[in-house]
């Protein structure tokens, strides 16, 4: 799938992350831009959780930013669906 | 060799020399003596009426005779508001000075502009209680040849005693002084309170220059510093940013976990058996630390107990309680606000003590030996007890030594709070990554999951079970936090050290070793 607005969830506090995600013209892939003040301990794990939910949702064409503050892993996650939902504008509630 | 906790200590460093490894917190305390020889102080003489007053501070400088590989020395009492720090080391690099030591009593954000001097071999070597920010990160990846030497408050007076720090040249920033040098942090529109660590500086340096933005009519009063120590007296505009010098009273926290976490360290306290009438009692100025202090206000309010005195750095919220009456006196050797400073001028019970006094292990009884209860903060424990106060979990350094090992050598109570993680990074680690204060002097660790006793003290943790504490095994504690976060992955170093902690007793206790940054 791929996005089909631009979406996000999440904040810049302390133990949260954002994430912003924008649709990129067809056959572009993914181009993910992934920025943590915990990098140095928890960053191949970070890469991970998000390459994992992005297969799940099959997503495509996408350019994602993620902003974290040493968010925990649950809520990363919960983050990312919900900025993905956003985007492919599945998510009930969202303002617009 | 190996010191007496399994860190790793070389026996000689290039530029620092042989090194002693820590062998316990009391051990060289149980001789009596300090086999060490002392230095002596320097001796001058000054004809009457002769004038110390310099136009400007780079006019002062040049009095003293500035030259390559010379010792310069400040106090951090202006905290983040310094500015004089930067200006020095700028008018000695302007003057083509080289190979300067710098020993500061501590080091913070401001003063992160002399980071090109580093790199330019201006500074080549650094004596602090503590080291933050863009510097910190600098040193931790390298950035001088020689390690840095972090010592506490209390040993940076032995180090000066023993002439591991020889200072050529003090400069001692008061908020009033007077045209011989007798000067005070306690008044003026710069007024930071005590002036406490300089006392040393005054009397050791080669040459010490006072800088003030507030000249007074002689004499100047109190004679925090006095003016048989001082060769030049310097007036300039501003001596810092008064904003981030002190200002009003310290809040006590508002977030909910550093209150959880206060109010379980106050139960301890409550029930730890030294929580008696004229107990001594010393609070750091951080978030649940400071907290701590409140629920012990009301504790003792509700028992009518009081206690003997409060030591160390002071915020309001310590004049607070003197005033309640629940203290009877305040050692201050650094204080935290403006409120304080007025308390220290006008109340008799208010004492300003110098470092020596405070913590320095090596005379007939400092401060910190006579202290009951003391509540630190950490940015990582281990399973051991063990406290790193001064590289964070990204491998900088990014704190201070400060007083924490003094005060927790000293007291019958060592109480550590933190959170058990902060963001995603566990605080509780199977070994922490730079060890300042020995488990030995840890007697408990307060976390918002629960309390875990240092298991070498029975009968503390018989008390606190006994009046129905939830104590854990900080073994169990780590593994439950280890699995909220995930396990973080290491760090990498290299095999060159870039600093070196000193016990307070001047014993090496461990060393940080150079980052290598992921990209």
């Amino acid at each position: 799938m791929k996005p089909k607005i631009a979406a996000q969830s999440g904040t810049f506090e302390s133990s949260d992350v954002i994430f912003l995600i924008e649709p990129l013209p067809d056959n572009s892939g993914r181009k993910l831009e992934i920025t943590s003040t915990v990098m140095q301990q928890f960053g191949a794990s970070f890469n991970l959780i998000v390459e994992d939910i992005l297969n799940q949702y099959d997503m495509t064409d996408i350019h994602l930013i993620a902003k974290d503050k040493g968010a925990l892993e649950p809520t990363i996650k919960a983050r990312l669906e919900t900025a993905i939902k956003r985007s492919l504008d599945q998510q009930e509630g969202t303002l617009k | 060799m190996l010191n007496s906790l399994g860190r790793e200590i070389p026996e000689f460093i290039e530029g620092i020399g042989k090194l002693e490894p820590f062998q316990g917190a009391l051990t060289k305390l149980r001789k009596g003596w300090m086999d060490e020889p002392t230095i002596p102080a320097p001796n001058k003489a000054y004809l009457p009426h002769q004038s110390k007053v310099c136009k400007t501070l780079e006019e002062a400088i040049i009095r003293c005779n500035p030259h390559n590989g010379m010792t310069v020395s400040f106090h951090h009492h202006l905290r983040n508001g310094d500015i004089l720090l930067v200006q020095t080391l700028t008018i000695l690099h302007n003057m083509g000075i080289r190979d300067i030591t710098l020993a500061s009593s501590s080091l913070n954000e401001c003063h992160d502009p002399i980071l090109p001097l580093l790199k330019d071999g201006t500074v080549t070597k650094i004596f602090s209680s503590g080291i933050r920010s863009e510097l910190g990160r600098a040193i931790a990846l390298g950035v001088l040849d020689t390690p840095v030497v972090i010592h506490s408050h209390g040993g940076r007076v032995r180090s000066i005693h023993t002439g591991k720090i020889q200072i050529d040249l003090a400069i001692i920033p008061a908020s009033a002084a007077d045209c011989e040098g007798n000067a005070t942090g306690s008044t003026g529109k710069s007024a930071f309170g005590s002036i406490g660590y300089a006392v040393i500086d005054a009397r050791y340096a080669k040459q010490v220059i006072v800088v003030t933005d507030n000249l007074v009519n002689y004499p100047c009063i109190p004679l925090s510093i006095s003016q048989n120590f001082i060769d030049h007296v310097v007036v300039v505009d501003s001596i810092g940013d008064a904003s981030k010098i002190a200002t009003g009273t310290t809040r006590i926290t508002k977030s909910p976990m550093d209150l959880r976490i206060a109010k379980l360290a106050a139960d301890v306290i409550e029930h730890s058996g030294f929580f008696v009438p004229g107990f001594a009692f010393q609070v750091g100025a951080g978030g649940a630390s400071l907290a701590v202090a409140k629920f012990i206000r009301e504790k003792m309010k509700a028992k009518g107990l009081k206690g003997s005195f409060m030591l160390g750095g002071i915020t309001s919220y310590c004049v607070d309680m003197l005033n309640d009456g629940l203290f009877e006196t305040i050692f201050d050797v650094q204080s935290f606000d403006a409120v304080v400073s007025n308390s220290l001028l006008n109340n008799r019970h208010h004492i300003e003590i110098p470092a020596a006094l405070y913590a320095n292990p090596f005379n007939c009884g400092c401060i910190t030996n006579k202290i009951d209860v003391v509540v630190l903060g950490a940015l990582e424990i281990d399973v051991d007890f063990n406290v790193n106060v001064i590289t964070g979990s990204e491998g900088y350094v990014r704190g201070a030594s400060g007083g924490h090992s003094d005060t927790a050598s000293g007291a019958k109570l060592t109480v550590v709070v933190c959170p058990s993680f902060r963001g995603r990074i566990p605080i509780i680690k199977k070994r922490v990554h730079t060890i300042v204060t020995p488990g030995e002097t840890v007697h408990v660790l307060v976390t918002e999951r629960g309390i875990c006793v240092n298991p070498m003290f029975k009968e503390l943790e018989e008390n606190l079970r006994r009046a129905g504490l939830n104590l854990k095994d900080i073994r169990d504690l780590e593994i439950e936090v280890d699995t909220i976060t995930g396990v973080p992955g290491p760090l990498d170093y290299t095999d060159k050290i870039v600093g070196i902690v000193e016990y307070r007793d001047g014993t090496i206790i461990d060393v940080i070793h150079q980052l290598k940054e992921k990209k």
